[in-house]
């Protein structure tokens, strides 16, 4: 109820049309992270329908519900582990909240091969627990860990920073003063929240919970160390077993499809609602929800959390690190992590500057035709990195081969891999800033550019930001894009750990690794860890 | 907002160093190199080949390293425009996909006569380089050498049960099911398989997760290829694992091959066909036996390989051709499939 009072509103669309260049930019934008598409279209249909034949296979719809099943249930996870997590840590007065915060987005950088691997170390058949268990208990054999299960663990882990980060973010830009008003209206705290605050954020854990659910149809890693089933797998065994590039495309086109289905119940659960405020809100700091004796589940649950999502694999690294440590392995490391912090860099400036025509035009001007293009721009996130990589070989190598195998390839892969990462957070930005301001400042003589530089820009810096950061910590430690694509001899820390993993020597694969973590963890805390003087000035 | 400036100069700052031809180097491609080869061989393992032969002849080379499967497919995707002039495969099914696109030029008699026919292609277009043996490796903690069959058709037995372990998703494991298939017939394969679907088998996804299992007392027995007891060794010398080499024609003895080509842009290129010669050469030849941590077998007569291996003569393995493979895979993993194996 409180939020109707609000400066809630249907979506409108501002005074006037969108600028050519506005919408040209947009088109342009989502025209080049659709080249996959192109390129399966090309690849089934330019092989006589070949590739359709797997349409009709069983197997095939059984592959889409187990994906299906496998997808629901990791984003259903990732959203309950990380929505919990980003109120504690915005909200409450729960100890070292800072450090939790950091602590519980880091996962985001941790492959998830290897996190999968780290899980098995611990939980698989001759893991720790079964080893602690065994001795004092008996316990002959832990829970088997391996298939469906183990593989939604191991993608919730990889997943939930994604709805943890953008979440955090939006629940610390809402504006306090909302929730107060409930409960001096007589709400308790808890439903101040649940029937304020987290209306307010539903487009941020709808975009995260989408980028979660996108990254979990894409993953190789943990589907194939766990041996669970999924489309990906199937497509990734289609190129290493048949090298027969047309069903893969036609598995391919089927993941298409169920992302546009994912994207199409997005979409609804955002509703046609939007919100947005005038000021920049958050004059201050929300007063700190006090737990009290809630204190010690709270510190369990982040606790469990972190010590599962984080700390395993960081042990699993450390361990293998202690079994060989080399110098050698640092200055090959080092070198390849100047490469990785290169090409992720670019790519995340790249993936936002490209991202703000079309978050805006979507934001700002809804119409079937503007979310068409923002939704095409996700269309090939879901598909696993081989696609992508391929499909711009097969562009780069006939059509742009000054530029094939070269590092502006490298980083306009990862922009087009990541680039939902970009726009979802673009989008939910946009759309939590009222247009009325930059038809106000437009109203007051600025140009549509200039009020957006001088007006929109500054408040949305904060969710660009996060953008920014998601794509550059994906693309840290994106492999099989990055084999094919980079400059032949660009090392990179994903390549590296890669590298080591595949003849078994875990050891030389720690140093890599363990920096692909230390070199993300600033940018982490950057990000999360804004003071409460940060907050007061942001925007002002 | 400063932290915020600090972020965004962290993102930046890459953009300023790539504006300045900081990356000048990276950026030089396939260009500057004599010779451009894709490796699906990794680089810890035949690295010093290629500094080797760079060493000894003088020209430099490029080397792009990935899964063998994925270049071969990059290969195809490229077309007439590949930068790559040799590809250097893992097995004979990614060499085969290459050359069924038409995408390989044929080798020349002379190479190709330096290894057994066996190990290459019939058409002359790829070449084997190194041999590797399906084995079954064990746990030696859980086994004697002597507990261990000496057929793959003995894990049928329900003594195996909840103790074998495989991985079904990998080349080598499909060429080995193809194999039985083609020597033992499918009816025979498909009893054997649901025999051992019974046991309940753990499935792994690649060999080094498998010989890793069994090291970690997880499974008793594993099938998979003989040199990825050497790489676990190498990371953890006392590791509890050994390999049991078949006999006979057991169809779990199968031999297989990496191998070479050489992409047709290159068909001709004096330094291709060098590397190729290297590859095959007495030199080339032992550093695999004398040097290489992984122990592949020399394929060239004359060249011995590892003490300790038995006699490649004396490992028979199914009679079956190894161009064979190829064609019939397909059929393999559908059985595979239609198992529960894999998806």
């Amino acid at each position: 109820m409180i939020a109707a009072a609000t400066a809630r509103f249907r979506a409108g669309r501002p005074a006037g049309r969108p600028s050519p260049a506005l919408v040209g930019g947009a088109l342009a934008v989502s025209a080049l992270v659709a080249l996959p598409l192109v390129y399966l279209v090309v690849r089934v249909f330019g092989g006589g329908g070949e590739g359709l034949t797997v349409l009709a296979r069983a197997r095939t719809g059984e592959l889409v519900a187990e994906t299906a099943l496998l997808v629901g249930a990791v984003t259903a996870a990732a959203v309950l582990v990380a929505v919990p997590l980003a109120w504690l840590v915005t909200r409450t007065d729960i100890p070292g909240r800072r450090a939790w915060a950091v602590a519980a987005a880091l996962p985001l950088v941790v492959p998830s091969y290897v996190a999968a691997l780290a899980l098995l170390a611990a939980f698989g058949p001759t893991g720790l627990l079964q080893r602690l268990l065994e001795a004092p208990f008996g316990v002959e054999r832990v829970p088997e860990l391996y298939g469906l299960g183990g593989a939604v663990l191991a993608l919730t882990i990889a997943t939930y920073p994604y709805v943890f980060l953008l979440t955090a973010v939006a629940l610390r830009e809402i504006d306090p003063a909302l929730e107060e008003t409930a409960r001096g209206l007589g709400r308790s705290s808890l439903a101040a929240f649940a029937r304020v605050t987290l209306p307010l954020a539903r487009p941020s854990i709808g975009a995260g919970a989408l980028l979660a659910a996108l990254y979990t149809l894409s993953d190789f890693g943990a589907v194939s160390l766990m041996q669970a089933d999924s489309l990906t797998r199937a497509i990734f065994l289609q190129y290493r077993s048949l090298f027969d590039r047309t069903p893969a495309a036609g598995l391919a086109l089927v993941l298409v499809a169920l992302t546009a289905v994912v994207l199409t119940l997005e979409l609804r659960a955002r509703g046609g609602g939007g919100y947005a405020r005038l000021g920049a809100g958050t004059a201050r700091a929300a007063a700190p929800v006090r737990l009290g004796r809630w204190q010690w589940p709270a510190l369990a649950f982040c606790g469990a959390v972190v010590a599962l999502a984080l700390g395993a694999p960081l042990a699993v690294l450390g361990y293998w690190f202690s079994r060989a440590a080399s110098l050698d392995a640092l200055v090959d490391a080092s070198r390849a992590a100047l490469n990785s912090v290169l090409a992720s860099g670019s790519a995340a400036a790249l993936a936002v500057v490209a991202a703000i025509p079309v978050g805006f035009l979507a934001a700002r001007h809804p119409a079937w035709w503007s979310r068409l293009l923002e939704r095409l721009a996700y269309g090939a996130n879901a598909l696993p990195g081989i696609v992508i990589a391929l499909s711009l070989v097969f562009f780069a190598a006939r059509y742009a081969s000054p530029v094939y195998q070269t590092l502006l390839l490298l980083v306009f892969a990862y922009v087009v891999r990541f680039f939902p990462q970009a726009v979802a957070a673009s989008h939910a930005a946009l759309l939590a800033v009222s247009p009325r301001l930059d038809e106000a400042a437009r109203g007051l003589g600025r140009g549509p550019r200039h009020a957006f530089a001088s007006v929109t820009a500054p408040l949305v810096a904060p969710g660009l930001l996060a953008g920014a950061a998601l794509v550059f910590l994906s693309a840290m430690k994106e492999l099989p894009a990055t084999l094919l694509l980079r400059p032949i001899g660009f090392d990179t820390l994903a390549t590296e750990v890669w590298t080591a993993t595949t003849v078994g020597s875990y050891s030389q694969a720690a140093v890599p690794a363990l920096l692909l973590v230390a070199l993300s963890a600033p940018l982490v805390y950057l990000l999360i860890a804004r003071g409460k003087a940060e907050l007061s000035s942001t925007g002002s | 907002m400063r932290r915020i400036a600090l972020a965004v100069a962290f993102l930046v700052a890459p953009l300023a160093v790539a504006a300045c031809g900081g990356d000048g180097d990276a950026e030089a491609g396939g260009g500057d190199a004599d010779l451009t080869v894709y490796s699906g061989r990794q680089e810890g393992l035949v690295g010093p080949l290629f500094e080797r032969f760079e060493r000894e002849t003088g020209l430099t080379v490029e080397v792009r390293y990935g899964e063998s499967a994925e270049l071969a497919a990059t290969i195809a995707e490229e077309g007439e425009n590949s930068p790559a002039e040799v590809l250097f495969a893992q097995d004979p099914g990614s060499l085969g996909a290459v050359e069924l696109e038409g995408l390989l030029a044929p080798l020349p008699q002379n190479v190709l006569e330096r290894v057994p026919a066996r190990f290459r292609d019939p058409d002359g277009y790829w070449v084997g380089t190194s041999g590797r043996v399906r084995v079954l490796a064990y746990n030696t903690d859980a086994l004697a050498d002597d507990e261990v069959p000496d057929s793959v058709f003995e894990l049928a037995k329900p003594v195996w049960k909840g103790r074998i372990g495989f991985p079904p998703t990998n080349a080598s494991f499909q060429a080995f099911v193809t194999a039985m298939r083609l020597s033992e017939g499918d009816e025979r394969t498909r009893e054997w398989l649901e025999a051992i679907r019974a046991n309940d088998p753990k499935l792994y996804e690649n060999n080094i997760q498998t010989v890793e299992a069994i090291a970690a007392g997880e499974i008793d027995l594993g099938l998979v290829n003989h040199y990825y007891l050497y790489l676990v060794k190498a990371e953890r010398p006392g590791a509890p694992v050994a390999n049991h080499f078949l006999s006979g024609r057991d169809p779990g003895a199968l031999v297989s091959v990496a191998g070479v080509g050489i992409v047709a842009g290159a068909a001709g290129n004096e330094g291709a066909i060098r590397f190729v010669e290297f590859l095959l050469s007495d030199e080339g030849q032992r550093f695999y036996a004398e040097e290489a941590e992984e122990a592949e077998y020399p394929l060239v007569r004359g060249v011995e390989p590892r003490e300790g291996l038995p006699p490649l003569e004396r490992l028979g393995g199914p009679r079956i051709e190894l161009d064979e493979l190829g064609p019939e895979l397909e059929r393999t993993l559908e059985l595979l499939s239609e198992l529960g194996f894999t998806s």
